[in-house]
């Protein structure tokens, strides 16, 4: 580096015209490669706008939203019952695993001993990183049946003797089903709220802690009194991230969730999400209007993304307790 | 339950002690009327292997305010926070020797640091108040963690103490605004008042006005004076004045040493040792 | 046993002394809470470690044979009959692909980067970190459906070429955040000291600070390439798929092109028991392939860290 810059200097052609120049075109790749970026974004909104228009203008933009048809045979679409089956699957994941998630952030951040902590955050970090496909060919071979064996079917049986009028809330067992989805999603989304969560609470200056025991407090009463009401932006601000990832998760709840197009969902079976139908309908769609109809879906997701990442920065900032504010 | 004191050390300096002193007899003589509140009695403190403080034993006595001086790094706060047994929370620090508040040696087993927390109060270098609750929240935190629930009472308390701590009426009209809202010195009262509604007997304070301006130092010093009518203060600072405005005690400490201490008068106008002479004087540190 | 208590100041009451049962049931509850933390570590990490176990034990065999890496798949028949099949042509179709995404996305990305942190007070900042953010999180899938109605529709066909860009998609935003993010912690006076060399800005930035910073932008960079190497959602409609080698090495680029992820999507949904336990073997491959990037990224840093002291 120094030696570098050293023969640069000597190489350098000091004239103030050349190197202004240089500056220039510089700032522009850079800055033109930025634009790139910001372009981008706009025409992923743009491109899923355009190429489902044709289905927002049958059947309007409420009109798509709320319908709750979605029959590729008879050329009616509505995007119902994949917004259900995306909201019911990832708020029951996010619910499923927000606790684990912040019982793993507290313990490795305040708990454990520093060579365990630096093992279960490689392993947390490594375990974010785990293909979703992956996942999904594990849960067809190994969750499914396992889950259909020793809990959905003696579940159905029992409700079936003791308690019929459950039934159809819960649904013939299908093994592929809304459950399946959503333990799939609490498994992947978890190791990435714990590790926001873990952040957050390493940034609670160690200040707080000591106030807190200085007045007497317990180790968790420090936790509860210092440590997690001061991470909670944080905190929260990551849960949401982690459920706008359960909503774009795509592969595992599509090979899990079982794939029904038609309202009402059961528990045990089968449904699906918006991400789920783009993946399983995409290749066959023939019709035109099919297609498109799908690009439609993947605007609404794009919109319904957008919404939760804007939340989630707003929760950062309106909660976040910054050394700055004190 | 007492424990004799059958230590063989052969000097286990109990300062001030009146013989000590050739001047200032008269504050160390009446101060010397007041009960030995909290003993160390060679304390240690270890960082892994290194030492951070040396075999310190000092007495606090009843109602008087002692302050330890030195130049940075010199030990000072790593001896404070010796005192309610803060380094138990850090890892690889280990304390060695006794500090007997009222007659317990808060390091021996089976004394809870939990209960030897809330009778020896701390307040830090930066106001820590906790941001999430409210000024009232706050004032009453270590009250709720044991159990109280009683509104009254609760309220009765945050008056008192926020009285104490000379900010009631600064704050009263608005005891439920977030407590990150008011100024660094309030935050810093505040953070006082919350030590003292726990009923502390002893008060540790480590460098409480470093963050401050003039104008909040001045309140939290008068403050002091006032509180030792109630309370054992022990401050940490290093400004020279300060420990001369408000402590009865000065102990100076250096490189990990207890090098000398005296009452506040002798130590300021005329020290025993060298090196405090040339500290006091601003030869260093 | 506790402290004995002295009243010397006779006008407060003791209301606040921790009674004995009081201590007790909060040290019960310290320890109930300690004790639902490990369960909630445990909780996580074995259904997590399960999974790894479950794909690493069933897929292990299939990669073991030689076949997997030198053979293509063709049709069911050839697994079903025994004969030589495998997954030699997602391997190279994954090379290829993977390649492609990293060459597009990294000096975008890294471009973009030093926008943000070189240029702060460029008036588009604020807009290209919300922009960046928002394509950061958007799900993997509509940037699939954008490579294909970019590149797929005009071209005709799908391509390897529409894969590597929905995947560069996935990785730009990535690479740009983190690149921002180390140039960011390089301080300003490395800058000013080449400036005060006479050195015009770009070769401050090109010879000084990317350098500088070199070993957290490849972490970036890895990490992000760990990240799109997993992602099978945009190329289903994108690389799509293929049963064979290509004989033509351009036609990776020019027309559909098998991918691990994708691949082993379509062989876990098969009805055919042989090419499930070459699903597994995807797998092991797809889980080999993002925890070397991981791990190899994990050193870097902690390098850094050391280099640092």
């Amino acid at each position: 580096m120094q030696r570098s810059a050293t023969s640069a200097i000597i190489r350098a052609p000091t004239k103030a015209i050349y190197r202004r120049l240089g500056d220039n075109a510089f700032q522009t790749v850079v800055v033109g490669l930025g634009i790139t970026i910001m372009l981008l974004a706009v025409v992923l909104a743009w491109v899923l706008l355009r190429d489902g228009w044709e289905p927002l203008r049958i059947f309007g933009f409420l009109g798509f939203l709320t319908g709750t048809t979605w029959d590729p045979v008879q050329n009616d679409y509505g995007t119902w019952p994949f917004i259900v089956g995306t909201l019911i699957t990832s708020i029951a994941g996010l619910a499923l695993s927000f606790f684990p998630a912040l019982g793993v952030a507290i313990f490795t951040a305040e708990y454990a001993p520093r060579w365990l902590a630096s093992i279960i955050d490689t392993i947390v970090d490594l375990l974010a990183a785990i293909p979703s496909v992956v996942v999904g060919i594990w849960g067809i071979f190994v969750l499914v049946p396992f889950l259909q064996n020793n809990v959905y079917l003696p579940i159905y049986f029992w409700t079936f003797e003791q308690a019929p009028q459950l039934l159809p809330i819960l649904g013939p067992p299908a093994g592929y089903n809304l459950v399946t989805a959503t333990i799939v999603l609490a498994l992947m989304i978890v190791p990435y709220t714990a590790a926001l969560a873990r952040d957050s609470i390493r940034l609670v200056p160690r200040s707080q802690r000591e106030a807190a025991r200085a007045l007497g407090a317990t180790r968790w009463e420090v936790m509860r009194m210092a440590v997690i009401p001061y991470a909670r932006g944080g905190i929260v601000a990551g849960a949401i991230l982690s459920f706008g990832r359960a909503i774009g998760e795509t592969m595992a709840v599509a090979m899990l969730v079982g794939n029904s197009n038609t309202l009402p969902f059961t528990l045990f079976g089968p449904a699906a999400t918006m991400p789920s139908v783009i993946v399983n309908e995409f290749r066959e769609a023939v019709e035109n209007l099919h297609l498109a109809s799908l690009m439609t879906v993947g605007f609404y997701l794009f919109l319904i993304s957008l919404v939760v990442n804007l939340i989630a920065a707003w929760m950062q900032r309106r909660y976040t307790v910054g050394g700055r504010a004190l | 339950m007492e424990r004799a004191n059958a230590t063989t050390r052969p000097d286990t300096p109990s300062p001030p002690r009146p013989t000590d002193a050739g001047q200032g007899e008269v504050r160390a003589a009446v101060a010397s009327e007041a009960k030995a509140r909290l003993v160390t009695e060679g304390i240690s403190v270890h960082y892994g292997a290194t030492l951070g403080v040396r075999d310190v034993s000092l007495t606090f006595r009843d109602k008087t305010v002692t302050a330890l001086i030195g130049p940075s790094g010199c030990g000072k706060t790593t001896f404070l926070r010796s005192l309610n047994r803060m380094h138990d929370l850090s890892r690889g620090v280990k304390v060695t020797g006794r500090a007997v508040l009222d007659g317990t040696d808060i390091y021996a087993s089976g004394v809870d640091p939990v209960t030897i927390r809330r009778r020896i109060g701390m307040v830090f270098q930066k106001p820590t108040p906790f941001p999430t609750m409210s000024i009232y929240d706050n004032v009453v935190a270590g009250l709720k963690l044991v159990g109280i629930r009683d509104r009254r009472l609760l309220d009765e308390v945050a008056e008192r103490s926020l009285r104490q701590a000379a900010l009631w009426d600064e704050v009263k009209d608005r005891l439920k605004a977030p407590a990150a809202g008011i100024s660094g010195g309030q935050q810093q009262r505040l953070s006082i008042a919350r030590a003292l509604a726990v009923e502390a007997d002893v008060l540790l304070m480590d460098e409480p006005t470093s963050s401050l301006d003039p104008q909040s130092t001045m309140r939290i010093e008068e403050l002091i004076h006032q509180l030792k009518d109630d309370v054992t203060i022990i401050i940490v600072t290093h400004n020279m004045q300060q420990a001369a405005r408000v402590s009865d005690y000065t102990a100076f400490f250096y490189e990990g040493n207890l090098i000398e201490v005296s009452d506040t008068n002798t130590m300021f106008t005329n020290p025993r040792e060298q090196r405090t002479n040339d500290y006091i004087t601003g030869r260093f540190g | 046993m506790a402290v004995t208590t002295s009243s010397t100041t006779p006008r407060r009451t003791r209301l606040a002394e921790v009674t004995p049962a009081n201590l007790r049931r909060r040290y019960l509850r310290d320890r109930v809470m300690i004790g639902l933390l490990v369960l909630a570590t445990l909780v996580v990490l074995i259904p997590l470690l399960v999974i790894v176990w479950y794909v690493v034990s069933n897929g292990i065999q299939a990669v073991l044979e030689p076949t997997f890496w030198t053979s293509d798949l063709g049709s069911p028949a050839r697994a079903l009959g025994g004969r030589d099949t495998g997954l030699g042509h997602t391997v190279l179709g994954t090379l290829v692909v993977d390649g492609l995404a990293l060459l597009i996305a990294v000096p975008i990305g890294i471009g973009a980067g030093i926008m943000l942190s070189e240029y702060p007070d460029h008036p588009l900042n604020p807009a290209l970190r919300i922009l960046n953010d928002t394509l950061n999180g958007m799900p993997a899938i509509l940037k699939g459906l954008l490579a294909f109605a970019l590149i797929v529709k005009p071209m005709g066909t799908f391509s390897g070429l529409s894969g590597g860009v929905a995947l560069a998609f996935v990785m730009l935003p990535i690479v740009a955040r983190a690149t921002e993010g180390v140039l960011r912690i390089i301080p300003w006076s490395i800058r000013e000291a080449g400036l005060a060399l006479g050195l015009p800005r770009w070769r401050v930035v090109l010879n000084t600070v990317l350098p500088a910073a070199r070993v957290g932008v490849v972490t970036g960079v890895l990490i992000a390439f760990a990240r799109a190497a997993g992602e099978a959602a945009p190329l289903l409609f994108t690389a799509f798929g293929n049963n064979f080698f290509s004989s033509a090495p351009l036609r990776y680029l020019t027309g559909p092109v098998d991918t691990l992820p994708a691949r082993l999507y379509s062989l876990a949904i098969s009805p055919y028991r042989e090419w499930h336990a070459m699903g597994w073997g995807a797998g092991v491959v797809l889980l080999g392939f993002v925890i070397v990037t991981f791990v190899v990224s994990r050193l870097a840093t902690r390098q850094r860290h050391q280099a640092d002291m």
